[in-house]
């Protein structure tokens, strides 16, 4: 371990500590800070507005709030949750923060234009919380036409324009991870020493370059469609409503790898840094990446088996759903298999990362039951499907979200946070997030439909256990908020290593300094060579 | 065997059509391999993370063949899941086309409601009333939005998109009162677009329908619509117009101007009505106008019964 300074030499915080400087920056630590805190904000947002729908919920009838409200917080939870939180959350704030640190290089490829995306995101988030402000949209996130386009009555096209230009911040992310990690690693770090996280980050941003400007273009559609009526969605001026679906989900399917891509690569790093192993099969982890992202292009129809589009497609469809399953597969295998025989301990970052390699089990697992054609008529569009997907996003994302911020928060802050209330809220979330999202499987399979306002009464227990559940997952997700703010200021330092980690953003100090490193390392060696030395005196 | 469901105690959910078993056999397995492989990636991760915790004293030298271990189980995984995506796609294709001799009724969503004609005109709301052992064909429009015509009970599902037809078809098996859900959002009281179907023993819903007095058949108010809007003119025996006799065609493959071939189903003769610029058949002139706009969900419903009944074999329904 090493030496606690007394006084903090200058780092990337104490250089300046005006907001103009925060605004004005260009170092990649500071531009992830900013959006730390706005997607917290918005993840918060989108989490009130879940949990106004789960106190809803907990009755058959509609008696918290009127059927439109009700409308309105789903779509505003989904849209907030979506676009405002998980697909920034981790490649704009851990992937900002570290992909340079990781790679040896000083700053991102583009420091402008990294700031720019974070203007463009908060321009965005003016756009969202105008439209919610202004009344909201009832269309739900996914803006199914003719319905959007026809007969909602709400701010559409302020969301869809704030959508829109959140997009185009993340295309502009994503163009500057490729560009960086193609140009700025240091001298001997080959791809074959990378990092996984810097390769899901990679994967991540090949998908945001790819996908993103067919979601601008198709809800540039939906506006256009609404002010001048063109009517490329309106079956009575020739167009068609599933044209949009296929569209719409040309993008948000592999969206969902965007949201949770990074999260694989969250998990790579901390698994093997407190099991003190090598990754298991790291080339194979690189490689289903990539095929994760590419094959992720081949599988938006499965949405869409009973929306009438030929029974022959549906089953390709489904086909590929399956093939992109198993690089997902040997994942979870080859996390499972790092840790045996390796030194495992059991600090936050490691509860929230096996949290995630659990829930993420059982999230593909469904995955695989919707992807197959015939069962997927009786669970699609339910709370199966709502269960399923929240077990990737939430059980998945969010969990590794988490533990990639209490992994990294030493490095980025330079103060630990209690470990013992860390763990405290890892096990609180991962209960809590099961009591509320299991008995949705029971609900969906039952035949209850995904939004919906009022019930049947026979749907009423299993809901009251969701939203018991969903207020212990509430309760988790306001602690760490505490505690890391409280490790701010009374946190302990923490030094450039507290985990005894490998990897090269362990080896500047905690802050790190503005140019990240006083001369650039020279790498020698693959990733995670944590077989020698050991931390503690294992016996070999 | 139909309505002697002896597995009610033990199913969750009524399994009320012949599909139904089989898509519960299928949810069921996959159930179970999903449970199996929990069990099995659970037990190895506490197992390996507690044998292998810090500071307890094992063997940690590891000579894994690893190569082969990825190799082993990522085609183990491969297999698995193409067996599974083969068996359910089987089931998937057999049950996307209903048998020819099914029992039609058509419907109609609209927001907020789903309204049922039989063919001898008798109409309901929010209920859908089939008799049990006999293939259903219910041919759905929407009027507005898209719509999903759900029945839990029958796992069976189909989303309703404006600007085409579309076709749910079950053999219910099992008499009772099920849920009838719409399970594509809608709009305000898209909670509320909720309904009943009821199976029905073959005599009581002759009875049933029966009961209706005062109906006219579909296709005898669809005839009567074919005066009301002209088409008779151009498409009625003996008329002077150059135009393609509609008897005897339903269900035959027709040659248009473009050198495709069409069949005529309900589809065709909605497009025909709506867009007859898009399909004109070979060696007539594109001299139909279009009827958008003019005519709606329930009218052309009604119309397209007539113009199948002059296919019928008997000549009327």
């Amino acid at each position: 371990m090493t030496t606690v300074p007394i006084t903090l030499p200058k780092n990337y915080l104490n250089q300046d500590y005006t907001l103009w400087s925060w605004l004005t920056t260009i170092d990649h630590k500071r531009i992830a800070w900013l959006y730390l805190v706005s997607i917290t904000f918005f993840f918060f947002l989108g989490g009130a507005a879940a949990t106004v729908m789960r106190l809803e919920l907990a009755t058959a009838p509609g008696d918290v709030v009127e059927s439109e409200t009700y409308n309105r917080l789903f779509s505003l939870h989904g849209i907030a949750m979506v676009w405002f939180f998980l697909v920034p959350s981790i490649p704009a704030t851990l992937g900002n923060f570290l992909l340079p640190l990781m790679i040896g290089a000083r700053d991102m490829a583009f420091p402008r234009l990294n700031l720019l995306s974070w203007y463009l995101y908060a321009i965005a988030g003016v756009f969202a919380l105008t439209m919610v402000i202004a009344g909201g949209v009832d269309t739900g996130w996914t803006f199914y036409t003719p319905y959007s386009s026809l007969f909602a009555n709400g701010q559409v096209v302020l969301a869809v324009v704030g959508i829109i230009v959140a997009g185009f911040s993340s295309i502009l992310t994503g163009l500057n991870f490729i560009v960086t990690v193609h140009k700025m690693r240091a001298p001997g770090l080959t791809w074959m020493r990378l990092p996984l996280f810097v390769w899901a980050q990679y994967a991540t941003a090949i998908i945001m370059v790819l996908a993103t400007p067919v979601l601008a273009i198709t809800l540039l559609m939906i506006a256009l469609e609404r002010i001048l009526g063109i009517g490329i969605f309106d079956p009575k001026m020739g167009g068609d409503p599933v044209l949009f679906q296929h569209l719409f989900w040309f993008y948000s399917h592999p969206a969902v790898y965007i949201m949770i891509l990074p999260g694989m690569g969250v998990v790579s790093e901390i698994i093997t840094c407190f099991a003190r192993k090598h990754i298991f099969g790291y080339d194979g982890m690189a490689f289903a990446l990539l095929a994760i992202a590419l094959i992720g292009f081949l599988v938006w129809g499965h949405h869409m088996f009973v929306a009438g589009q030929s029974v022959y497609a549906s089953v390709v469809f489904s086909l590929l759903s399956f093939i992109v399953a198993v690089p997902s597969g040997i994942k979870v295998f080859n996390w499972a298999a790092t840790l045996y025989k390796g030194s495992v301990s059991f600090e936050t970052p490691m509860l929230y990362a096996l949290g995630f390699v659990g829930l993420f089990t059982i999230g593909g697992l469904t995955g695989v039951t919707v992807a197959s054609t015939a069962v997927d008529v009786h669970v699609h569009d339910t709370y199966f499907v709502i269960a399923h997907f929240h077990y990737i996003m939430v059980g998945g994302m969010v969990m590794a979200y988490f533990g990639g911020l209490h992994f990294w928060w030493p490095k980025m802050t330079g103060r630990m946070y209690p470990d013992v209330w860390g763990r405290i809220a890892a096990i609180t979330i991962f209960i809590g997030f099961n009591l509320t999202f299991f008995p949705q499987f029971i609900l969906g399979y039952l035949g209850m439909p995904r939004r919906y306002h009022t019930y049947p009464d026979e749907f009423e227990l299993l809901n009251a256990l969701s939203s018991a559940g969903a207020s212990i997952l509430a309760a988790g997700y306001l602690l760490p908020l505490a505690y890391l703010l409280y490790s701010l200021r009374w946190g302990p330092m923490a030094g450039p290593n507290p985990w005894d980690a490998r990897g090269l953003e362990w080896t500047t100090p905690s802050p790190p300094p503005e140019h990240n490193f006083d001369r650039i390392p020279i790498v020698t060696q693959k990733p995670y060579a944590y077989d020698v030395p050991k931390r503690d005196s294992d016996p070999a | 065997m139909p309505g002697t469901d002896t597995q009610e105690s033990i199913a969750l959910l009524p399994r009320a059509s012949t599909l139904a078993e089989r898509v519960d056999a299928q949810f069921f397995t996959l159930l179970w391999v999903d449970a199996l492989m929990v069990v099995v990636l659970f037990g190895l991760i506490i197992g390996f993370a507690v044998y292998y915790r810090r500071g307890t004293l094992r063997n940690r030298v590891s000579n894994a063949p690893q190569t082969r271990v990825e190799i082993t189980w990522s085609t183990a995984l491969l297999l698995i899941f193409l067996s599974i995506f083969a068996w359910s796609a089987h089931l998937y294709v057999e049950a996307s086309s209903p048998p020819k001799n099914a029992l039609e009724i058509h419907g109609i969503g609209k927001q907020w409601m789903w309204k049922f004609e039989h063919r001898g005109g008798q109409r309901e709301i929010n209920e859908l009333h089939v008799p049990l052992g006999v293939p259903v064909k219910v041919i759905l429009a929407t009027q507005d939005v898209i719509h999903s015509f759900f029945v839990p009970a029958f796992r069976m599902k189909q989303d309703v998109v404006p600007g085409r037809l579309r076709v749910a078809w079950f053999t219910p098996s099992r008499v009772g009162r099920y849920h009838l859900f719409c399970a594509e959002y809608c709009g305000l009281d898209h909670s509320r677009m909720r309904g009943h179907v009821v199976v029905m023993e073959r005599n009581d819903y002759e009875a049933w329908l029966a009961g209706f007095t005062g109906t006219e058949s579909l296709a005898a108010q669809g005839e009567k619509l074919f005066s009301q809007y002209g088409c008779i003119g151009c498409h009625g025996p003996g008329s002077k117009v150059l135009a393609p006799g509609l008897g005897g065609i339903f269900g035959k493959s027709v040659p248009l101007a473009g050198g495709s071939i069409a069949v005529v189903d309900e589809n065709y003769l909605r497009d025909s009505i709506l867009a007859p610029e898009q399909q004109v058949v070979a060696g007539y002139q594109p001299i139909m106008p279009s009827f958008a706009g003019r005519i709606d969900e329930a009218d052309l419903m009604r119309l397209i019964a007539y113009i199948k009944s002059l296919s019928a074999p008997q000549g009327a329904p």
